[in-house]
C-alpha cells in the first residue's frame, strides 16, 4: 500500500486563535449564526402564525404585540422574517450544492484529464455565464411556470461554472506539486491522485467560494421572487415580501424597511465570513489586502 | 493581433450559436405544442391549429430553426402573439431605454468605482480606505431591488424631487425622460460600484508594489505621476474583467429594476411576455439579452490585449 502524501496540518489553537482576532470573520460568523438560528428557531416558534391573516390588525406599526407591526394580511412580520430566513437558508443550501457537486466535478475531471476534455469543459463553463441565473430563470418560467424549484435550478446552473473553473484552477496547481508527483511514482492513478490528495488540498478555497456562492444565492432568490418568478404565495419569502411592500411606500413605509435589512444582514454575514475563512486559510493573501 | 482577434471571433460566432440553440430548444422546443401553450389549455384545437399556421409553427423544428436565425439577421423575428406587431419593432422602442438605462448605469458604476478604489489604496490603511471599504462591504451585500425601493422612498415619497416610476418618453419631454432614468440608474449604480472599487483598490495595491513603480518613483516621478502614468494603466486588467463579469450582472439588474420603477424597457417586456405566454417574444428577449453579455465579453477579452500585450502573445 502506498503511504498518504499530505503536507502538514496546521496547528488547530493557532487557527482558531487566528479566528477570534480576526474581525471579518467573527462578525461574518456572528451574523451567519445568526441567520441560521432565526431559520432553526422558526422550526419551532414564531411569535404569531406567520399564514394566519387577521385583517382587523393590519398594517399596525411595530408595537409590544408585533415588534416589527404587521402586513397588508395582518401577518405578524418577524414571524415572516424568521420563516424568510429557512427559506432563503434552503434555496441557497441546494443551489450551491447543485454548484458545488456538478462544477467540482467537472473542475476535477478537467484537470485530471486534460486535453481535448479539458478545452471542452471549460468552453461550456464559458458558454453557461453567457446565461445569467434571472435569464434561465425566465427562460424555466415561461416555459413551465414560475416556482422556487425552477429558481433553485436556474440559481444552481449558474453556480456549476464558477465552482468548475475555480475547481480547475486550483485543482491544476495541485497535480504541479512534488507530493503529488511522488504519489504517481507510487503507483497511484488519477482518481485515486484527485481523491486523496487534490480535492483534500483544494476543498478550503471549495469552502470559501461556497460561502460567497451562498449569499448570491440568497440575493438572487431574493430578486427571483421580487419578480414573481421565486417563492409562491403563501410560503414567506424576503424578496416576495419587499414586492408587496413597495405597492404599500406612503400608508407603510417600514414594511420596506425590514426584510431588506435581513437580506443585507444575511449577505453581509456570509460575505464577511468568506473573507475571514479566505484570510485564515492563506494568511498570504491576508498580508496582500 | 490578426490571430489573436481571429481565434477571439471564431469563439464569439461558437458561442453565440451555441446560445441560439439553448435558446431554441427551451422556448420553442422543450414546451412541447407551442401554439396550445400560447393559447391555454382549454383553447379549441381548430384554433390552436389555426395559430400554429399563423405562426409557422406547424413546420419542421430545424427549418423554424433557421429560419428564426435568418430573421435574427434581417430583423424579421416574427409577430408577437400578445401585441400582434412585428416582435423587431416592439424590442426595438424597448431598447431605446434599456440601452440607456444600462448605459448610464454602467457610466456612474465605473466613475464611482474608480474614484473610491484609487483614493482608498493611496490612502492604503487609513481612516478614508477603511471606511469607504467597510461602506463597499455593505454595498455588495444590497439587493438593487431593495436599494431602489429606498431612493423612491427618501426621493420620491418623502422629499417629492422625483416620480415613484413611469416614463414620459425621450420624444415626449428629454429631460423629464433622463431624469426618470436618474434613480433606476444610481440604484443599479452604487451595488455595481461596491464591488468594483474594491477590485479596483486591491488592482491598485497590486501594482504599487511592483519593482518598476519603485524604479519610476527612484528616477523621481512623483506618487501622483506614477500612480496615473504607470500604476492605472497596469492595474485596469483585472478591472476590466470584472467590468465585463459586471455587465451581465448589470442587465439582469435592468431587469428587476425597471419592474421596480415600472419602466416600459426590455425587462418589462419580458415579463410582460411571460405573463401572456407570448414566448416568441421572450425567445427574442432573451437571446437578445445573452447575445449583449456574450459580445461584452468578447470586447473585453480584445481590450485586454489592447491594454496588455502579454495577454494575446501568451494565447498565441
Amino acid at each position: 500500500m502506498s503511504p498518504a502524501i499530505t503536507p502538514p496540518a496546521r496547528q488547530p489553537a493557532g487557527l482558531v486563535a487566528r479566528a477570534l482576532a480576526h474581525p471579518s470573520f467573527v462578525i461574518g460568523a456572528m451574523l451567519t449564526l445568526l441567520l441560521l438560528g432565526a431559520a432553526a428557531l422558526s422550526l419551532l416558534w414564531t411569535p404569531w402564525s406567520p399564514y394566519e391573516i387577521d385583517m382587523a390588525v393590519k398594517l399596525q406599526p411595530p408595537d409590544a404585540r408585533h415588534w416589527l407591526g404587521t402586513d397588508p394580511f395582518g401577518r405578524d412580520v418577524a414571524s415572516l422574517l424568521l420563516v424568510g430566513a429557512r427559506n432563503s437558508i434552503l434555496v441557497g443550501l441546494i443551489a450551491v450544492g447543485i454548484g458545488l457537486l456538478a462544477g467540482t466535478g467537472l473542475g476535477l475531471l478537467a484537470a485530471a484529464r486534460r486535453g481535448w476534455l479539458e478545452e471542452l469543459i471549460m468552453r461550456l463553463a464559458d458558454f453557461t455565464f453567457a446565461f445569467p441565473a434571472i435569464l434561465s430563470a425566465i427562460m424555466m418560467a415561461a416555459v413551465f411556470g414560475a416556482g422556487i424549484v425552477n429558481a433553485i435550478i436556474a440559481i444552481g446552473i449558474f453556480n456549476i461554472p464558477t465552482f468548475a473553473r475555480i475547481t480547475r484552477a486550483s485543482a491544476n496547481a495541485v497535480w504541479a506539486r512534488e507530493f503529488v508527483l511522488a504519489a504517481r511514482a507510487c503507483g497511484k492513478g488519477p482518481w485515486r491522485i484527485t481523491f486523496d490528495h487534490v480535492l483534500p488540498n483544494i476543498a478550503s478555497i471549495l469552502i470559501v467560494q461556497a460561502t460567497i456562492q451562498f449569499a448570491l444565492a440568497i440575493l438572487a432568490e431574493a430578486a427571483l421572487s421580487y419578480l414573481g418568478l421565486g417563492t409562491q404565495p403563501p410560503q414567506p419569502s424576503w424578496g416576495r415580501m419587499l414586492a408587496e411592500a413597495q405597492t404599500l411606500l406612503f400608508q407603510a413605509p417600514l414594511l420596506a424597511v425590514f426584510p431588506g435589512l435581513a437580506i443585507v444582514l444575511a449577505v453581509l454575514g456570509l460575505n464577511l465570513l468568506g473573507d475571514g475563512l479566505r484570510d485564515l486559510m492563506d494568511p498570504r493573501l491576508a498580508r496582500k489586502r | 493581433m490578426g490571430l489573436f482577434l481571429f481565434k477571439r471571433l471564431c469563439t464569439l460566432l461558437a458561442t453565440l450559436a451555441g446560445a441560439s440553440v439553448v435558446v431554441f430548444l427551451v422556448l420553442e422546443i422543450l414546451p412541447g405544442d407551442a401554439a396550445q401553450m400560447l393559447m391555454g389549455p382549454d383553447a379549441a384545437p381548430q384554433a390552436v391549429q389555426a395559430l400554429a399556421a399563423k405562426l409557422g409553427l406547424d413546420r419542421p423544428p430545424m427549418e423554424r430553426y433557421w429560419q428564426w436565425v435568418g430573421g435574427l439577421f434581417t430583423g424579421d423575428l416574427g409577430l408577437s402573439y400578445a401585441y400582434s406587431t412585428p416582435v423587431f419593432e416592439l424590442v426595438l422602442e424597448r431598447l431605446a431605454l434599456t440601452v440607456p438605462l444600462a448605459l448610464m448605469a454602467m457610466t456612474l458604476t465605473t466613475l464611482l468605482a474608480l474614484v473610491v478604489g484609487i483614493y482608498a489604496a493611496a490612502h492604503h490603511n487609513r481612516l478614508g480606505d477603511a471606511g469607504l471599504m467597510g461602506f463597499a462591504q455593505i454595498g455588495i451585500a444590497v439587493p438593487n431591488f431593495w436599494f431602489a425601493i429606498l431612493l423612491i422612498l427618501l426621493f420620491s415619497v418623502h422629499l417629492q424631487w422625483f416620480s415613484a416610476g413611469g416614463f414620459p418618453g425621450w420624444g415626449e419631454d428629454f429631460g423629464g425622460a433622463l431624469k426618470s432614468l436618474l434613480l433606476p440608474a444610481v440604484s443599479l449604480a452604487v451595488v455595481q460600484a461596491a464591488i468594483l472599487a474594491r477590485i479596483t483598490r486591491s488592482a491598485v495595491l497590486d501594482v504599487l508594489r511592483e519593482d518598476f513603480v519603485r524604479t519610476a518613483r527612484a528616477k523621481g516621478l512623483s506618487r501622483r505621476a506614477v500612480l496615473w502614468r504607470h500604476v492605472l494603466r497596469n492595474a485596469m486588467i483585472p478591472v476590466l474583467t470584472v467590468m465585463g463579469l459586471q455587465f451581465a450582472n448589470l442587465l439582469a439588474g435592468t431587469i428587476v429594476v425597471e419592474n421596480v420603477f415600472y419602466l416600459p424597457g426590455l425587462g418589462r417586456l419580458i415579463f410582460q411576455s411571460i405573463s401572456n405566454r407570448d414566448l416568441i417574444v421572450v425567445r427574442n428577449c432573451v437571446m437578445l439579452l445573452a447575445t449583449m453579455v456574450i459580445v461584452v465579453n468578447f470586447v473585453v477579452d480584445v481590450l485586454y490585449a489592447v491594454i496588455d500585450p502579454r495577454v494575446k502573445a501568451s494565447d498565441i
